[in-house]
């Protein structure tokens, strides 16, 4: 039960404090964005928006794999699950809504669906059995520096990969490009970064003239990582900085790079509700046909479509609520159509998801009073 | 392989989902809208099962007979730390505990076997029945066993309803405002450690489930603290955070949780962070979570430590008049609200 370095509550509390003195002195509201899942879950896990100050809007962007893989894509995961392909996925892509089942309907209906948490696991799976498995492999370049890993590793021949793997860089234009765009600064993941470098942000912050701080994602991390990004904005500086420097470096891991470019290839697509990403998906080179699961099946996505049209899923607008624009009440499914039990739009399934913390508290809660 | 050889059920309508079965809200649901509304609204004398308490309480002389029932089902069926069996006679026995009787009069078990099941694995199985119903001081006084064909149920199923009496009935609707909730010991440790069997996930090591028959500790804190003690539950499937829920529910307070003063062993916390899986929110089986009058909640946790099964027991929360059936998590960082789980929950990618 031992207390982790980087989760220190009177560091945090000091972190806090600064915080609020830089609002002070910029004194006009001020949002910024983090395109990570994993910095929401920490800062929803620690309860870090209770200490950020009142003016100071950090918003969730598109940085939830989970969320932002499309609904064309989950379809062809449950269209390969209920033909009887054995499907083997993370365990938190089961519930996001396609247009007709999540893959989480179709295990209802008898399909078999693996949960994994690691891409060996998918290898091990394949290896024990002549099913043939297919890994719906999701996730940005962290993850999808591992899924290179088995797939130049002389994989199993029953298993093949459904990429939808994305990359993130392209995405951070995409959203500094939205005219309605009120972010002024970025909050990039530490994790991803280890991969490309921090210097991979430079040419994006020379087009936008917004800063970028690389952060990490223990408690600490994230606080010292917003609270430079406030300073770099109230200093109206555009650089990048890079506060995770245990991990982060300026070229980022190079073999696994080498690796990523070796067996992927970058080309545009649609994210979930976001836009086309130019460049934002990551699919297989032709060198590696054979593991693509695109290649090898026949997924024909319009047989889920004769049981009921895509109607609702082209009312959802999860993209400008991820993009810091709208707010759900916006949005005409909310608590109708869309609800936790029922979602339509992925921001409704997680539990970082900004649906679902408003459907379920009534809005951001405000909790700052509360004390025993 | 063009065509959908699965006929479509659009998403819920029509089917039962696994998420219906997880212990949390979809569950409640599914069980108020469809099991009890009926029975609910027809007269009975007690606690009943509108009530949707852990057991059904019926008052005779100056006591009360309390009666509960839950089937087991567990993959697998062997895991670190306990089996089917033993978690057949404690989970009975712990819901019969949280109603407050203090003494057993027995249970009833009726197995449901796969054709094909090993034999050695019922003996085992049997074993635990016995050595749990012995630790918990009762017996099995009637039993049921049924067959069913290959691959018409997976392996083994097994009821058991148990029987016995209190002198006072604890209800979990009983929290006031004031009241200090207790735990009884670390969180995350049965749930956990069926994960990380049931998927063959590399983290065994310390990960020991925490079944265990909890009438002796619970006997010893009632008989303490009596009257102070306003309210109990057991954080089964949905764990201590869809216990707090319930509680706070229905008795109409919030709830502050000090997360930092939840009991929470290393191995159940590395396990957690490597998954993306909050202990809060996973099965226990070996405790309880106990709502009792301020003044008397060091003396209960004193009194808890003096048992081996309450060695780490814990105030871990304080009931509000704020946000009533809200749990506000103070991480010691910040505060936020504690979302109530729903569902079975699964390792996370990111």
């Amino acid at each position: 039960m031992s207390e982790l370095k980087f989760r220190d509550p009177a560091m945090a509390k000091h972190l806090a404090e600064t915080l609020v003195h830089l609002m002070q002195e910029i004194g006009r509201p001020v949002a910024v964005m983090h395109v990570c899942g994993s910095h929401e879950q920490a800062i929803a896990k620690f309860g870090l928006r209770s200490l950020f100050p009142k003016g100071l809007d950090v918003i969730m962007g598109p940085g939830c794999p989970v969320c932002v893989t499309d609904v064309p894509e989950v379809d062809e995961g449950v269209v390969l699950a209920r033909q009887g392909v054995r499907i083997a996925t993370y365990g938190d892509m089961l519930k996001v809504p396609g247009t007709v089942q999540s893959l989480a309907d179709a295990q209802a209906d008898g399909a078999k669906i693996d949960v994994i948490y690691s891409p060996s696991q998918v290898v091990d799976l394949a290896r024990g059995t002549d099913e043939e498995i297919v890994f719906f492999a999701t996730g940005f370049e962290t993850t999808a520096v591992a899924t290179a890993a088995i797939v130049t590793n002389d994989p199993p021949k029953n298993l093949s990969i459904l990429s939808a793997h994305k990359y993130i860089p392209p995405v951070m234009e995409i959203v500094s490009e939205m005219p309605e765009s009120r972010v002024e600064g970025f909050l990039a993941a530490g994790h991803a970064a280890t991969i490309t470098g921090w210097a991979v942000f430079e040419p994006f912050v020379e087009r936008h003239k917004v800063p970028v701080v690389v952060a990490g994602f223990e408690p600490l991390d994230i606080l010292a990582g917003v609270v430079e990004l406030v300073k770099l904005i109230r200093d109206n500086e555009a650089k990048v900085v890079n506060t995770f420097p245990r991990c982060v470096t300026r070229e980022g891991n190079l073999p696994a790079q080498e690796l990523l470019w070796r067996v992927f290839r970058p080309i545009g697509g649609r994210w979930r509700g976001i836009a086309h990403v130019p460049n934002g998906n990551l699919r297989f080179r032709d060198e590696f046909a054979n593991v693509d699961a695109r290649k090898r099946f026949d997924i024909d996505v319009k047989s889920l479509w004769d049981y009921a049209p895509p109607h609702l899923a082209h009312q959802c607008i999860c993209g400008d609520i991820m993009a810091g624009i709208r707010n759900p009440v916006d949005c005409k499914l909310f608590n109708r159509e869309c609800v936790p039990e029922n979602p339509v739009g992925a921001c409704m399934v997680s539990n970082e998801g900004t649906c679902k913390i408003w459907h379920l508290y009534g809005g951001v809660p405000d909790l700052s009073e509360i004390a025993i | 392989m063009s065509s959908c050889a699965l006929p479509v059920s659009t998403v819920t309508p029509g089917r039962v989902t696994l998420k219906q079965g997880g212990g949390g809200k979809a569950m409640r649901a599914l069980i108020e809208k469809l099991f009890v509304r009926e029975f609910a609204a027809m007269p009975f004398n007690g606690v009943g099962l509108g009530a949707m308490d852990d057991g059904a309480a019926i008052p005779i002389g100056d006591q009360w007979l309390v009666i509960t029932t839950d089937s087991h089902v567990i993959h697998p069926i062997f895991f670190p730390g306990g089996d089917i069996g033993r978690i057949s006679v404690s989970g009975t026995v712990n819901d019969l505990t949280m109603m407050g009787v203090t003494e057993l009069l027995g249970i009833t078990c009726g197995v449901i076997l796969e054709e094909g099941f090993p034999l050695d694995q019922l003996e085992a199985i049997q074993r635990s029945l016995v050595d749990t119903c012995v630790e918990a001081g009762t017996v099995v006084v009637t039993g049921d066993t049924k067959v069913m064909g290959k691959r018409e149920l997976d392996g083994i199923v097994i009821n058991t309803t148990g029987i016995g009496l209190a002198k006072r009935v604890v209800r979990d609707n009983g929290l006031r405002v004031g009241d200090k909730l207790v735990i009884t010991g670390t969180i995350g440790d049965h749930g956990l450690a069926v994960m990380a069997a049931r998927h063959g996930l590399q983290l065994e090591g310390d990960l020991i489930s925490d079944v265990a028959p909890i009438n002796g500790l619970i006997a010893k804190a009632l008989d303490a603290i009596g009257g102070g003690i306003v309210a109990m539950k057991d954080p089964t499937r949905g764990g201590l955070s869809s216990s707090l829920h319930e509680m706070a529910q229905k008795s109409g307070v919030g709830i502050v949780l000090e997360e930092r003063k939840v009991p929470v062993t290393d191995a159940v916390r590395s396990a957690g962070e490597i998954l993306g899986i909050d202990p809060l929110v996973v099965a226990n089986e070996g405790k309880a979570v106990i709502g009792v009058a301020p003044e008397l909640a060091e003396k209960l946790v004193a009194t808890l430590r003096e048992h081996p099964l309450g060695r780490n027991a814990a105030i871990v929360g304080t009931c509000i008049t704020e946000r009533p059936g809200s749990i506000i998590l103070d991480t010691g960082f910040g505060k936020r609200l504690l979302a109530e789980p729903d569902g079975e929950p699964l390792p996370r990618i990111c």
